[in-house]
C-alpha cells in the first residue's frame, strides 16, 4: 500500500485495543476524529476515516483477544493498519457479506456485530487490504485520500 | 457590529474564575485566564449550558427589554408550548395569555400552531422522500450549532424545515397585516424565549438571512410581569393549537407530535452528542427522525424557564388536554401545499463551522498535530482544569496555538519548582577553590564548575 513520501510531516496516532473491552469501543474513533477535524479534513473525509477505524476497532473488540489500531495522516491521505492476535477470518469473502456475522449471540444482543463492520469499512475506504491467518490474526488495511474535494482548504 | 452575536454573556464582576463552566462546554469554547471565564465566540453555540452551571450566576442570557414593544405599533406575543408549562393546571392557559394583553401585547400567536404545521410537514418529507436517514429536527437551534462545530458530515441530515417559531411569526404577520392594514415594518414579532440559543438564533439567524422575530423577551421575565398584575377579569383567548402541538415543547413531544413510530427523542446536550456519534458511525440506520433537544426536558429546560421541567412537562401535558383544538388550525392539505411551494423551508444553507481547525495550511496543521500529541504526553491527563482549559488535551491545543504555555499546568511547574530548588541546594553546596578545600560538596567537583546551571537550556516559551 502507497505511503507518504520521505520528507513529508505524517502524522500518526497508534491505539491498543483489548478483545470484549466494549465499554472502550468508540475510543479511537472519537479520539481520531477530532484530530482530524482539528488538522482540517472535509467532513466527508472525517466522517469516512471514523467509520473505518470505528468498525476496525469494534471488530477487534468483539472477534480478537487484543489489538492494535495505528493511523497516518499525510497531505495525501490516511493510512489505517488494524492489526489483532485473534482467531482469524475463515472465509474473508462471506465476512465481506452484508448481514454475515460470526459474532455470539450475547455480543449481538448488546447491539453489536450485525455484519455490517467490514462492508462498512469497504464502502468507506478508497483501498482495502484484508490478511488474515486462521488462529493467529487479522490485519486490516485501509487507506482514504485526501485532497481531492478542498480538504485543509479555507473552508 | 461583530462576527458573532451571542445571546450568552458573562458578567465579569461576578466571576470568580472557577472552572465549573470550562468543564460542561460541549464545544470547549471557555478558558479562565486571569481570574476571569473568556467565551471564544467562534466556538459558542449559546446553548446555555455554562449559564446552568455557573453557582456565581456570571454567566446569563443577553434578552430584549419590555420597552422594545413601543418600537411598534401592533405588537404579537409568540407564546411557545414552554410558556404554557409554566401555569398550574388550576390557572387557565387561555387567561395566562389574555394577561399577556394586558402587558401591552396586541396579540398572542401561540407557536404551537406552527408546531402542528412542521410536525406534519415532517411525516410528509418522511413518508415522502428518498433522502438519507435518518432526518434530524431543526428546532433546537443549539443543537443545529452544535452540528456545525463538532457533527459537520451530519449537516445534510437536517430536516429542510425552518423552526416552528420562524414560520408561527411569518403566519402571525401574515394575519396581522391582513387583519389591520399596517405595513409590515410597525407590527413587531416578540418572542417569548425560553433559552438564549433561540434569542441568538432570532438576532443571527442560521439556514435564513433575516428573522422574521424582532424582539426575544425571556420567558421568565414574562411570567414574572404576569404574576405580579392584580388579579382581575381578563376575556380568556381561546386556544387554536392541537393538543400535539403544545405538546412540542416538552421532550418527546416531537415524536409524538410526528407521529413517526422510528423516532429517536434525545435531550440533554451531552446525551445529543452521543446520540450524533453513533449516527456520524452509521450505526443508526433503522430510525427515521431525530428528535434532538440541548436542554434536558426539551424547551421545558430552557434556562430562562424558572421552573423544573419534570413538573412542567406534567402540567404541559394537562393543558394540552384541557385546552388543544380538536383539529388543527391549519388543514393537513394546507400544510403540503405550504411544503411544495417551499414556504416551510430554509431559504439559506446551514454550513460547517469548522473552528477547531488548527491551520488553514493542511501541512502546516499536520506539523501542529504532531506538536500537539507531542506536547499531551508531557501534561499529566488528570484534566484537573486549573490551568483554566477543560483538559490536558485543550491545553496542549492552546500551547500549539501560542496561546498557553506549558507552565500553566501546575504539575509541570511544581515539577520544575522542584527541579530548581534542587538544583539550588546543589549550587550552594559548590564552594570556589578560592574559598578553600574544607567546605562540604566541594571535592572533585571542579569538572562540573562550568555546567550550565540553567537547567540544559529548557524551553520556556511553550
Amino acid at each position: 500500500m502507497p505511503r507518504a513520501a520521505g520528507s513529508e510531516c505524517v502524522f500518526s496516532l497508534e491505539f491498543a485495543v483489548e478483545g470484549m473491552d466494549f465499554a472502550a469501543a468508540g475510543d479511537v474513533a472519537g479520539n481520531l476524529k477530532r484530530a482530524l477535524q482539528q488538522i482540517g479534513l472535509e467532513p466527508t473525509t472525517v466522517r469516512r476515516a471514523c467509520i473505518v477505524v470505528y468498525e476496525a476497532e469494534t471488530n477487534i473488540v468483539i472477534h480478537a483477544y487484543r489489538g492494535r489500531i495505528t493511523v497516518d495522516v499525510s497531505t495525501k491521505g490516511i493510512f489505517i493498519v488494524a492489526e489483532d492476535e485473534g482467531p482469524g477470518i475463515v472465509d474473508v469473502e462471506l465476512a465481506m457479506r452484508e448481514g454475515y456475522s460470526t459474532a455470539p449471540q450475547h455480543v449481538r444482543e448488546m447491539g453489536f456485530g450485525a455484519g455490517m463492520g467490514l462492508p462498512n469499512i469497504r464502502r468507506s475506504a478508497d483501498e482495502l487490504d484484508i490478511q488474515t491467518k486462521v488462529g493467529v490474526g487479522t490485519k486490516v488495511q485501509a487507506v482514504i485520500n485526501i485532497g481531492r474535494t478542498g480538504d485543509g482548504g479555507g473552508v | 457590529m461583530s462576527q458573532y452575536f451571542h445571546s450568552v454573556t458573562l458578567d465579569k464582576s461576578l466571576c470568580k474564575g472557577c472552572t465549573n463552566c470550562i468543564k460542561r462546554c460541549p464545544t470547549e469554547a471557555i478558558r479562565v485566564t486571569e481570574g476571569k471565564s473568556h467565551i471564544t465566540e467562534e466556538r459558542c453555540i449559546d446553548c446555555g449550558e455554562c449559564i446552568r452551571t455557573c453557582a456565581s450566576h456570571a454567566k446569563s442570557a443577553l434578552v430584549d427589554g419590555f420597552e422594545r414593544l413601543s418600537d411598534f405599533e401592533y405588537r404579537i406575543a409568540l407564546a411557545p408550548p414552554s410558556f404554557f408549562g409554566l401555569w398550574k393546571p388550576q390557572s387557565e392557559i387561555p387567561v395566562a395569555c389574555a394577561r399577556l394583553l394586558s402587558l401591552g401585547f396586541d396579540e398572542v400567536f401561540e407557536v404551537a400552531l406552527a408546531a402542528d404545521i412542521v410536525a406534519e410537514a415532517t411525516r410528509l418529507l418522511i413518508e415522502n422522500d428518498s433522502h438519507p436517514r435518518p432526518y434530524i429536527s431543526s428546532a433546537c437551534p443549539a443543537v443545529i450549532r452544535l452540528m456545525q462545530v463538532r457533527f459537520p458530515s451530519l449537516l445534510p441530515n437536517l430536516i429542510p424545515l425552518e423552526a416552528p417559531i420562524e414560520i408561527a411569526a411569518t403566519l402571525a404577520k401574515e394575519e396581522a397585516i391582513a387583519r389591520t392594514g399596517l405595513p409590515a415594518e410597525r407590527i413587531g414579532g416578540f418572542f417569548l424565549s425560553p433559552c438564549p440559543a433561540k434569542v441568538t438564533a432570532i438576532k443571527q439567524p442560521v439556514g435564513r438571512m433575516r428573522s422574521n422575530i424582532d424582539a426575544a423577551l425571556s420567558i421568565s421575565e414574562v411570567y414574572g410581569a404576569i404574576a405580579r398584575m392584580p388579579a382581575g377579569e381578563v376575556e380568556p383567548i381561546t386556544i387554536r393549537a392541537t393538543p400535539s402541538g403544545i405538546g412540542w415543547g416538552g421532550a418527546g413531544g416531537e415524536a409524538r407530535a410526528t407521529r413517526i413510530r422510528a423516532a429517536v427523542s434525545v435531550d440533554g446536550i451531552h446525551s445529543v452528542i452521543q446520540v450524533l456519534d453513533e449516527i456520524e458511525r452509521g450505526r443508526i440506520q433503522d430510525i427515521q427522525y431525530i428528535e434532538a433537544q440541548a436542554c434536558v426536558g426539551g424547551c421545558l429546560g430552557g434556562c430562562l424557564v424558572s421552573q423544573n421541567p419534570f413538573i412542567s412537562k406534567v402540567r404541559l401535558m394537562a393543558a394540552a388536554d384541557t385546552y388543544g383544538a380538536k383539529e388543527p388550525a391549519v388543514a393537513d392539505i394546507e400544510v403540503g401545499r405550504l411544503l411544495n411551494g417551499h414556504k416551510l423551508s430554509f431559504d439559506h444553507p446551514i454550513e460547517p463551522r469548522p473552528v477547531m481547525k488548527l491551520d488553514p495550511d493542511l501541512a502546516k496543521a499536520l506539523v501542529m498535530m504532531k506538536d500537539l500529541e507531542m506536547t499531551l504526553e508531557t501534561l499529566p491527563g488528570l484534566d484537573c482544569g486549573a490551568c483554566g482549559c477543560p483538559s490536558c488535551r485543550a491545553l496542549a491545543e492552546d500551547i500549539v496555538r501560542g496561546n498557553a504555555l506549558k507552565t500553566d499546568c501546575i504539575f509541570l511547574l511544581r515539577e520544575r519548582v522542584r527541579e530548581l530548588a534542587e538544583e539550588m541546594v546543589d549550587l550552594a553546596r559548590k564552594v570556589p577553590p578560592a574559598m578553600g578545600q574544607n567546605a562540604p560538596g566541594s571535592l572533585g567537583e571542579t569538572g562540573e564548575r562550568a555546567r550550565d546551571v540553567t537547567g540544559g537550556g529548557r524551553d520556556d516559551s511553550r
